[in-house]
């Protein structure tokens, strides 16, 4: 996750000290990334290393404003531009844990798979209150950019954990398929379970073969 | 939530077993369920794992093998035809993914239908279609026909008509399936509404992002009841509660 960025984007909005930044991005990310001013004053220190933002004097507090450079403005505007790369995925604990799950003797995979199901949809249940929250704080009149920016960064968590639970019912179909589970053999396949078998329409359209 | 009420719907050991010998297939497995008033509840599973099988039980559009189903309190078993059509008017209303809509009715037309099929005068009828129309937030558009409205918009419609009078219990079977994403986000949170204000409803869905609307996800796979999630659930809610009382008499 990029600090950096996140606080070149809310200085070009103003001249900002330290804590303020803190609040600021916190308030747009519903403190789902929870930042602590240590890293705030650090990430600046090296903004202002590498000519990206400048000290802006102080106020009658003491609080030690920043401004953005023209230079920062144009780092910006790339990061902006440019797609966050997707070359190197993150580490995946699930994707390890199955990974390993599956080459594991005496593991219960579809266990496994069940168990982060029902947490993944546990979260899921828990982002879609906040949701029903930051729905009604959008429609508000007075509502403005930072309520809109808390929803979409929930509906990219909401989303991230649906694949995720997606990604779980997709493994669960292909362990039944490549691995069958030790139940009796005259189990229906799935997939035929809700339909009225019609038995007699086979026989008949035998017939109609052999008339033929 | 409420938790101190009888639940609306109650599935106790449910199976529905569809044809004989070989060609046997268990679409519900001894399920049990309950739901209270307040309550959404969403079943998912993967396709033929029965959760349709289980909406169309709790409706009374069919009839469980062994098991019984109580809405509001009366076996639907026990029920002659007509008492079962009775239920199925006043107690229940259904949600489908095509909406259902009488395309030469208007929304409120259609709203009122099934009170005035139960014989409620079409005056009463009408104020109730208008209020059940003003809860899920369609008011302005009573006169419209179907025709004329998005997809969203009618299925609001349905769901007004759902829970039209004094029914209270709403079955949706992917209510969402045909809309696009904000949309089928705003017909939840509108059920979502309409259960916190004390309606019931069960969601069958093959969308996380769906389930996790409700208060509780129950899973189903190959007919059983594998998993539940939530908070606690009202049945353990009421377990403890009675374990108090019974505490508190001794």
């Amino acid at each position: 996750m990029s600090i950096k960025h996140g606080l070149l984007a809310l200085l070009d909005q103003g001249p900002r000290y330290g804590y303020q930044l803190r609040t600021e991005f916190e308030a747009r990310t519903g403190a789902t990334w929870p930042l602590n001013v240590g890293q705030v004053y650090t990430t600046l220190g090296r903004l202002e290393r590498d000519g990206l933002v400048l000290p802006d004097g102080e106020d009658e507090e003491g609080h030690l404003f920043y401004r953005v450079t023209d230079r920062g403005r144009a780092e910006l505007r790339n990061w902006f531009e440019t797609p966050v790369p997707r070359t190197n995925p993150p580490r995946d604990e699930l994707a390890i844990k199955l990974a390993m799950a599956v080459t594991v003797p005496g593991v219960d995979v579809q266990a496994v798979v069940q168990g982060q199901r029902r947490h993944s949809i546990q979260a899921l249940q828990d982002y879609t209150r906040l949701k029903a929250r930051a729905l009604a704080a959008v429609a508000e009149p007075a509502a403005g950019g930072t309520e809109l920016a808390w929803l979409l960064v929930l509906d990219q968590l909401i989303f991230q954990t649906e694949a995720e639970v997606r990604w779980l019912d997709h493994c669960e179909t292909r362990l039944a398929q490549h691995r069958p589970q030790p139940v009796p053999a005259q189990e229906p396949a799935p997939g035929t379970g809700e339909q009225e078998p019609a038995p007699t329409t086979r026989g008949r359209g035998k017939q109609r073969q052999g008339e033929r | 939530m409420t938790t101190t009420t009888d639940p609306i719907l109650r599935l106790e050991q449910v199976t529905r077993v569809h044809g004989q010998g070989a060609a046997e297939v268990h679409a519900l497995r001894s399920v049990s369920l309950a739901v209270h008033p307040g309550e959404f509840v969403a079943v998912m599973g993967p396709s033929g794992s029965g959760k349709s099988t289980l909406l169309t039980l709790a409706g009374g559009l069919d009839r469980p093998s062994g098991g019984r189903v109580l809405v509001q309190g009366r076996s639907l078993g026990e029920l002659s035809r007509r008492q079962l059509a009775q239920v199925r008017r006043r107690a229940v209303g259904y949600v489908f993914q095509d909406y259902n809509l009488i395309p030469a009715l208007t929304a409120v037309e259609n709203t009122m239908l099934p009170r005035e099929l139960d014989g409620v005068p079409a005056r009463t009828a009408r104020r109730e279609a208008m209020e059940a129309l003003a809860e899920v937030g369609i008011a302005e558009l009573a006169d419209r026909f179907p025709d004329d409205m998005s997809g969203g918009q009618q299925q609001r419609v349905a769901i007004a008509r759902a829970l039209i009078g004094e029914r209270g219990l709403v079955l949706a079977d992917e209510p969402t399936g045909a809309l696009d994403s904000s949309t089928g986000e705003a017909v939840l949170a509108v059920l979502r509404t309409r259960c916190d204000a004390g309606a019931a409803a069960v969601l069958v869905t093959h969308e996380a992002r769906h389930a996790a609307w409700a208060d509780r996800v129950v899973f189903l796979r190959d007919g059983r009841m594998v998993d539940e999630t939530g908070r606690q659930s009202a049945e353990q809610l009421l377990a403890a509660a009675a374990g108090n009382a019974q505490g508190g008499e001794l």
